[in-house]
């Protein structure tokens, strides 16, 4: 089965593997064959978006953890080709998990801070699976300060199963951790635009996800436990996390359509991983929006809005 | 019932059963085993008179037992919890609610009121962890942000005893991100340098522990708690090995400098008076 694929693109898997087997019969044979490999291509192209306009939030949620789906740093060559990684929290350790330096971004210097997926199996140990340490979240504080003093906007990239459950993070406080940077960021004295563009994962998703505009990837999904994790707690089995998918409404759409995020970024057909210079792309336009918005307000006004976004956020009702 | 009882009519069974001991009047220390005197356990605050283990209470105990009798107002006690997601899981969650309601006699699982601790003024809040185990909803995040509001306009010093498993998954994104607005209401309290207290009380894990629970300007734990980020059962399972002994309790938690102290609850009154009043920068409270 080809890698770039998941199940319930199949059907789709199929008609391109054909594509390919006619491209390689090719030359030699009647002139047709580029009009039927056209005719395939037109097939598996609305297949592809017959398929994608109806997909459930499971299948939202394995594109978001697709292994193909570009990364943080990824995004950042597209979007900032001359972004310069800074290290470390000062006080423990440089945690892979989490990076973040600067870059500019349509000439205009930004600070990123995301967390970092590994590619291959030895990468994705170095990275932890995209699982911070308290020393990714404080180094993720530093580099925000570091923002501050300088006036650099902040726009941060989202990819996380969620903060690491280690016997280390806990002995170094990892929940404190967390909760700094919440309450850090909600008063951080300059615009901060978080992007999830994979995994929304929980907590450790949100220490570096508070701020002016919370944007989402197409595919990408935004929760407080992992479908799976839910899934074992209330069903007692994880194999019902599709159900649990659904019911938490995890998609960019669901949270778009609650009002929890403010804008859902269109992805290339069949997702980033697709074409990753189209979805850099796409990305950079929305950025580019919000940044201008962002700047042309008042610092003190930026803040009293992202406080009155934040208060405001709640289902509830007086009984 | 023994062999010997199912001989005996069941008019006298009954009778035996109507004149013998109250259930619960009896309570076994879950730590010692000591068989202890309900009265005088309620009179120690539910600290085991033999061993002092800390026996979880109720939120409306607990502020009872901590602010100045009979000076408790509560703050925003009439918010229900919306079910915007029409969350269902093996039972709904609006079901699930009712059910909590009932069996716990509270809305939602935080308990906020002003009142006063040795003659000062205070915002004090409490959560309720047999309501849904202390999870944090949209309902828990908007009252304290009210409690904090309230605290904040009124100068008040905030208090807040945790006891939460975390966030409710049942309101999905919506409890996640009242780990955000809790810590903005915070942030708004520390413009006014009104001082907040957080007790974390056994236990206090996830969502709770990860955002207002360890924002105290001061952060104080009850003796043996079990308090941290993940659940034990989450690491054991990730790391795979057998967690250290006393890991994730109040006194790992001073050791590696995640508390400033842990507080006997018998002493919590005393403690926090004095402490107040030193931020405050007001005489001693007289005892």
């Amino acid at each position: 089965m080809d890698m770039k694929f998941l199940d319930f693109e199949q059907p789709i898997a199929e008609l391109e593997a054909k594509i390919d087997e006619l491209r390689f019969v090719g030359d030699d044979s009647e002139i047709n064959i580029s009009d039927e490999i056209a005719r395939l291509r037109s097939k598996s192209e609305s297949l592809t978006r017959s398929i994608f306009s109806s997909l459930t939030a499971w299948q939202v949620a394995q594109l978001a953890r697709h292994p193909l789906r570009p990364y943080t740093l990824d995004y950042l060559a597209m979007l900032a080709p001359d972004f310069q990684e800074l290290h470390g929290d000062r006080m423990y350790a440089d945690d892979p998990a989490i990076v973040g330096g600067i870059g500019r971004l349509d000439g205009k210097p930004v600070m990123f801070i995301g967390q970092q997926k590994g590619r291959d199996t030895k990468e994705r140990v170095r990275r932890n699976y995209g699982m911070a340490r308290p020393e990714g979240y404080r180094k993720a504080l530093r580099l925000m300060r570091l923002a501050e003093k300088f006036r650099l906007p902040l726009v941060t990239l989202i990819d996380t199963p969620g903060a690491y459950p280690g016997i280390g993070a806990e002995e170094r406080g990892q929940s404190e951790a967390i909760a700094r940077n919440l309450l850090e960021m909600v008063r951080l004295r300059t615009p901060v635009i978080a992007v999830v563009i994979g995994e929304g994962g929980s907590g450790g998703a949100l220490a570096i996800g508070v701020g002016d505009r919370v944007v989402m990837l197409e595919y990408s999904v935004y929760s407080v436990i992992s479908p799976e994790g839910c899934a074992s707690i209330l069903w007692k089995s994880a194999d019902k996390a599709e159900l649990a998918a659904e019911a938490m409404g995890i998609t960019a759409a669901r949270l778009r359509s609650l009002g929890l995020v403010d804008e859902v970024v269109k992805e290339p057909l069949g997702g980033a991983h697709r074409d990753p210079e189209a979805a850099a792309g796409l990305l950079r336009t929305a950025l580019m929006s919000h940044l201008r918005e962002l700047e042309a307000m008042d610092l003190g006004e930026l803040l009293r809005r992202r406080a009155t976004r934040l208060e405001g956020y709640g289902s509830f009702r007086e009984g | 019932m023994s062999w010997f009882e199912k001989l005996i009519p069941s008019r006298i069974t009954t009778e035996r059963r109507r004149r013998s001991v109250p259930e619960g009047l009896w309570i076994k220390c879950p730590q010692c085993s000591a068989q202890l005197y309900r009265a005088e356990l309620e009179r120690n605050l539910h600290v085991c008179p033999k061993c002092t283990h800390h026996m979880r209470v109720g939120a409306r105990d607990r502020l009872e037992m901590f602010l100045d009798a009979g000076s408790g107002r509560e703050i925003a006690e009439k918010l229900v919890a919306q079910d915007p997601l029409k969350f269902r899981d093996t039972k709904r969650y609006r079901d699930r609610l009712s059910q909590a309601q009932k069996d716990v006699g509270e809305r939602d699982a935080l308990l906020a009121m002003s009142g006063t601790l040795k003659g000062q003024p205070v915002v004090a809040c409490a959560f309720e962890f047999r309501f849904m185990g202390g999870s944090m909803g949209s309902v828990v995040g908007e009252k304290f942000c009210r409690a904090a509001a309230w605290s904040r306009d009124n100068r008040m010093p905030l208090i807040c005893f945790s006891s939460s498993g975390g966030a409710r998954m049942q309101e999905a994104l919506y409890s996640l991100l009242q780990m955000a607005k809790t810590s903005a209401a915070l942030a708004a309290l520390a413009e006014t340098r009104t001082p907040f207290v957080s007790v974390l009380t056994d236990p206090t894990t996830g969502g709770v522990s990860a955002s207002l629970a360890m924002l105290g300007d001061i952060n104080i734990a009850e003796p043996g708690a079990l308090i941290g980020f993940a659940g034990p059962r989450v690491i054991e399972q990730t790391v795979r090995e057998t967690l250290p002994e006393g890991f994730q309790r109040s006194e790992f938690l001073l050791e590696h400098g995640a508390i400033d102290m842990i507080v006997d609850r018998r002493e919590m009154r005393d403690m926090l008076a004095a402490l107040l009043a030193k931020l405050l920068k007001l005489p001693a409270p007289a005892d």
